[in-house]
């Protein structure tokens, strides 16, 4: 797939993405970018600048027409993202302006980028390692501020120096069985077992964490299914207005106004959740209906919290109880939210708690007037982030990352199989190389081609 | 006065003898040249062959058709089967062997074979026509011509011994130093080094009181290294073992000042993993004594080998500290230990063949390769002598994978890695560890010599045999079960969980701690079963069913590495062109010239990440 790339000349791509915004950015880079720039920009000579400063001036064409009014930040190689040199653009956002400009530049030497191929070159440069570099292409699909901190703290090197550690203490484990056994005719001393069996647990327990951290940063990279259910008026799509603050489901006093799910993100502390607001859960009074109820249930299959709504006024506490127990699902998560509770304020939760409901899970609120609304949401992010979200603290976000830990923890745990079954240190040897070898796919010291190509296949134009 | 020869071999050590019988059983005539008949395969350092991870090599080089392990099986006075507490890969076969017997042995079985002639020069030059070894010059001025040239020179080349303050040219004790060839080498471009290493003191075993040592016995049941029909040793004779104390160490110290090691004057390096007796008090200062196996030297001689003991302290220093361990009290010695410093030539210089980049049709193999070790020499002359033979034949060079045999680890260490200090082989440099084993050589590579033309019909015709026994016994296993009642005491032995209900005998040897040896006892049928086979036949379809998972898995990071060996380089890549690979990576990849991506990514200060750069430029 990386057939017949040039990586020694100069490339161009539209950084930001595409559509109209208040400006776009359009990069360069290679060792023609700043001569390029500086052909078709007026005002300044680029050659003569230095790095990392930015140019108003005006992109003309070859005949001198005003293609706009930019602002051009140069840097200078080594110095920059690729170690190439760099030309930024920041041109109004037009699509039909950007497009010029980027034609232009073709015309003045430049090739148009890959996917990726910024990000390819400064790997190949040397300006980052593989783990840091899949980090990058979180950073440029990042949604929220969380996500954007996690892609951060992986390019900065957190994440593999982590793993690193945890590879050299493994390392040092490996020798100390290595000796005994390459010198066993000798006056060596002996590896203590109890020692051995004890650092293994302890990485065991750091990667186990590692694992365990995979879930949130996997909810925080892809957000977490939220299913909104409950019987037919009982202010479901009221409840998700209430959360986004903003009118978007249809909202109306008829049961069964909401036919279709509807999703929508809302962004709690850092944390995207996926609202999915359904029609509601009844027998069926028509063919429409039906099928909303059909998707109700296949949605909360698929959901990791489902936030149930009942009418304080009209559902009596033996409906929630039997309605609870029929939406229980393993792994599920679940808040009810009692509304409307402006209408009855003496509600209380030792009604509708049992076997199905804890106190904690239970939510009075009232979507219509906003009343404790942030609470359900406080409720919400506690339901993800267990504890204080640390994220200076390392979180797995990337599926290949948890493999490799899964993988290596597998084979540590072959090596206290081993161990328990007396197997003899050789055999033990090659579960930790295993091991060895699974931590050093995260770091990139192992480096198989489907790996590259997994890497680099994901990155959209122009980073 | 000679005839033009297809390969001549410099020097008859282990590295020469095995190189001369590769070609000359290939088919090609082979001239060896050596400056002395009377120490063809000398010992020069300890009277032993085998030991961990060089056991399995000599086990491979017999696989492979050469003699080191015949010889060793005849001259041997000891055998012992080290590791046995480890599992099966671990195993490794060592002997004690007469000293003069194995010189002998080894010319005898040269002199046998038809294609082996032999000169008694130095040899001082190689003749080079068009960049290609064409002959060897000798110290008399003669010109032997021939097609291939290996060079197995060991610790010959401008060879320096030292004891304390003086020092002497000398190949060995009482032999001269070859001198001209390094020259010429480095003439023709070559990169040479130095490289040291030691011996300790032989001692008259009639003055040793022996009562004061531990005795170490060989095994009770005796093996061997060679896969052919090779004699079992009998009446084995004891090593012993002594121990240094704080006196010792005290005495030793005192000529510190006269240490070649430690002024300075012994410039080239030694090898850590087998250091002098001043090194290890040196370097472990805490330790109050160190290990020392006492061993002899043959049948009919009295000479002692003091192993651990080595040492270039002055003689007068070596005798008083010798004289302080409990058992040496009267010790008497035959002759000082010495430290000797040589010319070796980097052996990233080198083909995977063997063959040198700078001059076709000359192989270097042992010690001048940077390699310590009869095992390590014997197995590089053997791949030198198949690779000139292959090569005057214009056939395709014989390359040992890393995951095929150790043999393979080693030549691709040295050419990909090089080395620093001289070389040994580890089990540890071995990532495929566990099917390296001493037991399945055979299989692994009697077939492959035996494509290229060895005639090793016996050694084969033994490999079917093996394999077809192994699969008897695996079926038999895995057909017929024994009861909870026969197999309760066994378990309860072995505090293993009762049966509880009968199970195929397969699944009892899967538990932890029982053997075939243990089971035989105890199922009905099995043990009559299983005497029709030799032990080792026994111990290969254990191993096969009882590791059947570990080998599956090893099997299996072979299958991933070897996708990577799949990947080929072009020699003549310009990796210059290659801006974005680091300067180290360019240098390297452009002296050493890999065949595969796989290859490329063992070389030092080639990185993963450089590995990348090249996979995305070959477009994958």
């Amino acid at each position: 797939m990386y057939q017949d790339y040039n990586t020694t000349d100069t490339i161009v791509a539209l950084a930001t993405p595409p559509g109209v915004g208040a400006i776009g950015v359009i990069r360069l880079s290679g060792p023609e970018a700043t001569t390029i720039c500086n052909n078709i920009f007026t005002k300044k000579d680029l050659s003569q600048v230095k790095s990392h400063t930015a140019h108003f001036g005006r992109i003309r064409d070859e005949a001198g027409k005003v293609l706009d009014e930019v602002l051009v930040t140069v840097f200078v190689a080594p110095r920059s993202y690729t170690r190439e040199n760099t030309v930024e653009i920041s041109c109004h956002g037009s699509d039909f302006i950007l497009q010029q400009v980027i034609e232009l530049c073709i015309r003045q030497g430049a090739r148009l980028a890959r996917a990726g191929e910024f990000t390819l070159r400064a790997f190949l440069n040397g300006q980052m390692d593989l783990s840091q570099a899949e980090a990058v292409a979180d950073l440029i699909a990042s949604r929220s501020a969380s996500e954007h901190s996690l892609a951060m703290q992986q390019m900065r090197g957190g994440f593999s120096d982590e793993i690193a550690l945890l590879r050299q203490e493994l390392l040092n484990f490996a020798s100390l069985i290595e000796l005994e056994l390459d010198f066993s005719e000798e006056d060596v001393e002996f590896a203590d077992r109890t020692e051995l069996i004890k650092l293994v647990n302890k990485i065991q327990t750091i990667i186990q964490k590692l694992l365990d951290s995979f879930q949130l940063g996997n909810a925080i990279k892809q957000g977490v299914n939220t299913v909104i259910a409950g019987r037919p008026n009982a202010g479901k799509s009221t409840l998700l207005n209430a959360l986004l603050n903003e009118e978007r489901a249809i909202v109306s006093d008829i049961a069964g106004t909401t036919r279709d799910t509807i999703e929508e993100v809302l962004n709690i502390q850092g944390i995207p959740f996926r609202l999915i607001d359904t029609a509601g859960i009844r027998e069926a009074q028509d063919q429409i209906e039906a099928i909303g109820v059909e998707k109700t249930m296949e949605k909360i299959k698929q959901s990791a919290i489902l936030v149930y709504v009942f009418d304080v006024i009209r559902t009596p506490p033996e409906e929630v109880k039997s309605d609870l127990k029929k939406l229980q699902k393993t792994d599920l998560k679940i808040l009810a939210v009692a509304n409307k509770m402006d209408l009855n304020p003496y509600t209380k939760a030792e009604h509708y708690t049992g076997e199905f409901l804890r106190t904690e899970q239970f939510v009075p609120v009232s979507a219509i007037n906003q009343m404790n609304v942030p609470f359900l949401k406080e409720k919400l992010y506690k339901l993800v982030v267990q504890g204080e979200l640390n994220l200076e603290s390392t979180v797995v976000s990337n599926s290949r990352h948890y493999e490799a830990l899964q993988n290596a923890n597998g084979s540590l745990q072959d090596v206290l199989r081993g161990f328990s079954d007396g197997i003899s240190s050789d055999f033990i040897a090659l579960d930790i190389r295993k091991a060895l070898h699974h931590l050093g796919e995260i770091t990139g010291q192992v480096t198989t081609e489907d790996l590259l190509g997994n890497i680099f296949g994901r990155f959209c134009i122009g980073k | 006065m000679f005839p033009t020869y297809d390969v001549i071999v410099v020097g008859a050590g282990h590295a020469g003898c095995e190189a001369a019988v590769a070609a000359a059983n290939l088919g090609s005539k082979v001239m060896l040249v050596t400056m002395n008949m009377q120490t063809i395969a000398q010992m020069s350092c300890n009277p032993a062959m085998g030991g961990v991870a060089k056991g399995q090599i000599v086990r491979e080089v017999d696989a492979l058709g050469g003699y080191s392990g015949i010889v060793t099986d005849h001259s041997m006075v000891q055998f012992r089967m080290l590791n046995l507490s480890k599992g099966p890969a671990m195993w490794s076969p060592r002997a004690q062997s007469d000293r003069m017997q194995f010189a002998r042995k080894w010319r005898n079985m040269l002199e046998a074979h038809p294609n082996i002639d032999f000169w008694q020069e130095m040899v001082t030059g190689i003749v080079v026509k068009d960049g290609r070894a064409v002959g060897v010059r000798t110290g008399m001025g003669i010109e032997i011509p021939t097609k291939a040239v290996v060079l197995t020179n060991g610790t010959f080349l401008n060879g320096l011994i030292h004891i304390g303050d003086k020092q002497f040219g000398g190949g060995r004790a009482g032999e001269k130093a070859s001198k001209g060839i390094t020259e010429q080498l480095i003439e023709l471009g070559f990169k040479s080094g130095r490289m040291k290493t030691g011996t300790p003191p032989r001692i008259d075993g009639r003055s040793l009181d022996w009562d004061k040592m531990e005795l170490q016995a060989g095994d009770e049941n005796p093996s061997k290294f060679s896969y052919t029909d090779t004699p079992v040793v009998e009446n084995q004779l004891p090593c012993h073992i002594a121990y240094t104390n704080q006196q010792v160490h005290d005495v030793l110290k005192t000529g510190f000042d006269r240490s070649p090691m430690f002024n300075g004057r012994i410039r080239g390096l030694g090898p850590r993993y087998c250091p002098s007796i001043e090194d290890k008090i040196d370097r472990f200062a805490q330790r109050d004594r160190h290990q020392l196996f006492v061993e002899p030297e043959g049948r009919d001689t009295c000479e002692i080998y003091v192993n651990g003991f080595s040492s270039s302290l002055p003689e007068d220093v070596q005798f008083k500290a010798l004289r302080l361990i409990p058992g040496f009290e009267n010790a008497k010695m035959f002759r000082p230990g010495y430290a000797i410093e040589y010319d070796f030539f980097p052996p990233t210089q080198l083909r995977l063949s063997l063959e040198t980049r700078l001059v076709n049709n000359l192989f270097f193999a042992g010690q001048i390769n940077g390699t310590t070790g009869y095992e390590e020499a014997a197995c590089q002359g053997l791949m030198a002598g198949i690779n000139a033979h292959l090569k005057i034949n214009e056939e395709a060079p014989f390359v040992l994978k890393r995951s095929e045999a150790y043999i393979g680890v080693l030549i691709d260490d040295l050419v990909n890695k090089g080395t620093e200090e001289p070389y040994r082989m580890f089990t540890s440099r071995a990532e495929y560890r566990i099917l390296l084993r001493q037991d399945n050589a055979d299989l692994r590579l009697t077939p492959l010599a035996q494509k290229l033309g060895m005639q090793l019909d016996e050694r084969m015709e033994r490999v079917d045999k093996k394999q077809a026994a192994a699969k008897e016994i695996e079926d038999y296993f895995r057909q017929n079960s024994i009861t909870p009642e026969d197999a309760k005491e066994l378990l309860e032995n072995k505090k293993s969980a009762p049966l509880k209900q009968k199970v195929k005998l397969h699944s009892v040897l899967l538990r932890p701690h029982l053997y075939i040896q243990d089971i035989r006892q105890i199922a009905p049928g099995l043990d009559e079963m299983l005497k029709k086979y030799p032990k080792e036949f026994i111990d290969l379809a254990e191993i096969n069913m009882k590791y059947a998972g570990y080998i599956k898995k090893e099997e299996e990071l072979v299958d991933k590495m070897n996708r990577l060996e799949k990947l080929h380089l072009k020699e003549d890549f310009d990796y210059n062109k290659l801006v974005s690979l680091s300067a180290e990576a360019r240098e390297k990849l452009t002296e050493i010239k890999p065949v595969t991506i796989g290859q490329a990514s063992r070389i030092s200060g080639v990185s993963p990440a450089d590995i990348s750069v090249l996979l995305v430029h070959m477009g994958r």
